[in-house]
């Protein structure tokens, strides 16, 4: 088996795929996946599957919308099918601070060029029929949000790198890293390898992978709960987000309503466990929404991790500390939305230097010292 | 054609197919092509499942790897799912009532 490689990628999750399928087709040979389990095994399975560019700081707005733009290509470059639908993306208010906080959003997505509008109850209820109009004041719809099926979208471009000659080890855990002179050592449990470029994209074990090399990477895993019920006919076509009722739900290409929601109790940890506290919360919240859907059938839940930064913007790019040590993590539970823009902007960096979009801003530095950052506060 | 999951209509070929792109286990299965994901997750088809993966891999049956079992055992209406909080809510507050009663 080779173990000498040009790049070698921790993670194969969307990030790593996408990013080993970039570089390959930038012009990179010898590239490598290493991968704990199997791929999108981590967060990436796990998540909601949404794609949205309605954000609340523009580092975030511009980067959703080049991946979204790519998105819309993906299933032809990569010659798979990948259940991509640009049903739209709802986003409720509830109360009058919101209402003002999504105006200010709007203001600035508009000024970026999204097709973006502010809706009253009354055309939300045109969008989402099932919707109880009576709790929401305003919303913000984007019709070319939408939704993709992670599990695809990471074999599309896995499939697609390895048709580049890029490799994927799967069930290879990454236990400890050392560098000499330029080049990598990265100690598996298959054996060592070998690497002159490293990408960190382990998602919640971003910090890990960096302590092994003494590199700080401020990443903290939370678990997420999420749960799908059973195949109904079409009720919508957008994801739904209320940040004030703190949920989140889409229903799939198949039937099923996925839904999930933040808690603000959620110990930092890496459990991916379910819990009933979670069916209870979840259940009232989303009947609280759609008071008519109460007989729906719940038939699966399961958890993720988020992996937050104090922003909840990711990190992105080289670090100060080692050189050609990569990191794309930290995406605060959307990396599967921003992994077309951002991987196509990390082979830019390491094949020119340069990046279309500046990332100069998301380097890691800037969660280190006391300065204030700027939070991303569309997050659910 | 041969259905294996019979809740997704997901085939036999169709699990080959997977196979051929490089998933080994149950669960990637699951993910790629449905199987198990219906109302029944995967009462039917895990077992098939796993037939055919230790048939294509030409491994035992027990070096499968097994899939992970998720809640609820069975499909559960969120109005039942409400129902069941609110009587366990009325169980503590009565509980704490008498718990109160008692210090008289």
């Amino acid at each position: 088996m080779k173990t000498r490689f040009d790049a070698i990628i921790i993670g194969g999750g969307i990030l790593g795929v996408s990013i080993a399928y970039e570089l390959a087709k930038a012009g990179l040979k010898n590239i490598c996946v290493l991968e704990r389990h199997y791929l999108a095994s981590g967060s990436t399975g796990r998540c909601g599957g949404g794609f949205r560019q309605q954000w609340s700081t523009e580092p975030n707005t511009r980067l959703a919308m080049a991946s979204v733009k790519r998105l819309e290509g993906i299933e032809a470059e990569l010659g798979y099918q990948t259940e991509f639908f640009q049903g739209g993306y709802l986003i409720v208010a509830h109360s009058d601070e919101e209402v003002a906080q999504f105006r200010k959003n709007v203001a600035m997505q508009q000024r970026l060029g999204l097709d973006v509008k502010m809706v009253g109850p009354d055309q939300a209820r045109e969008i989402v029929p099932h919707l109880d109009v009576s709790k929401i004041k305003m919303a913000t719809w984007c019709p070319t949000d939408g939704h993709i099926s992670p599990f695809l979208l990471t074999q599309a471009y896995a499939n697609a790198a390895k048709r580049l000659g890029a490799e994927i080890h799967l069930w290879t855990t990454v236990t400890g890293l050392m560098k000499k002179s330029n080049t990598f050592f990265v100690m598996t449990d298959k054996g060592p390898y070998e690497c002159n470029l490293l990408f960190n994209c382990a998602g919640s074990f971003a910090r890990t992978i960096g302590s092994m090399i003494n590199v700080d990477i401020p990443v903290d895993p939370y678990r997420h709960e999420i749960l799908v019920t059973e195949p109904v006919e079409r009720l919508w076509n957008p994801m739904v987000i209320s940040f004030g009722i703190g949920l989140y739900t889409r229903q799939e290409k198949n039937g099923g309503v996925v839904m999930g929601m933040g808690d603000p109790n959620e110990p930092v940890g890496t459990c991916v466990g379910s819990s009933m506290h979670f069916m209870y919360e979840m259940s009232r919240r989303f009947t609280t929404l759609f008071p008519k859907l109460a007989g729906l059938r719940i038939v699966r839940q399961w958890a993720g991790l988020y992996e937050m930064t104090a922003d909840a913007q990711p990190i992105l790019g080289p670090v100060d500390e080692v050189e050609n040590f990569y990191q794309a993590s930290g995406f605060s539970g959307h990396g599967l939305m921003l992994a077309p823009a951002v991987s196509q902007l990390m082979a830019e960096q390491v094949t020119t230097g340069r990046t279309s979009i500046p990332i100069d801003d998301l380097h890691v530095r800037r969660l280190r010292g006391a300065q204030a950052v700027h939070r991303e506060k569309s997050v659910v | 054609m041969k259905i294996v999951c019979r809740c997704q209509d997901v085939t036999e070929e169709e699990v080959v197919a997977a196979l051929r792109q490089g998933a080994t286990t149950i669960d990637e299965i699951k993910r790629l092509v449905r199987a198990g994901m219906g109302p029944c997750q995967g009462r039917t088809c895990r077992r098939l499942v796993s037939q055919i993966i230790a048939r294509e891999l030409k491994e035992p049956m027990a070096q499968v790897f097994p899939p992970t079992f998720r809640p609820p055992n069975r499909p559960v209406p969120f109005k039942l799912v409400m129902a069941e909080y609110e009587r366990q809510e009325a169980d503590e507050r009565k509980k704490a009532a008498k718990a109160k009663g008692g210090k008289k």
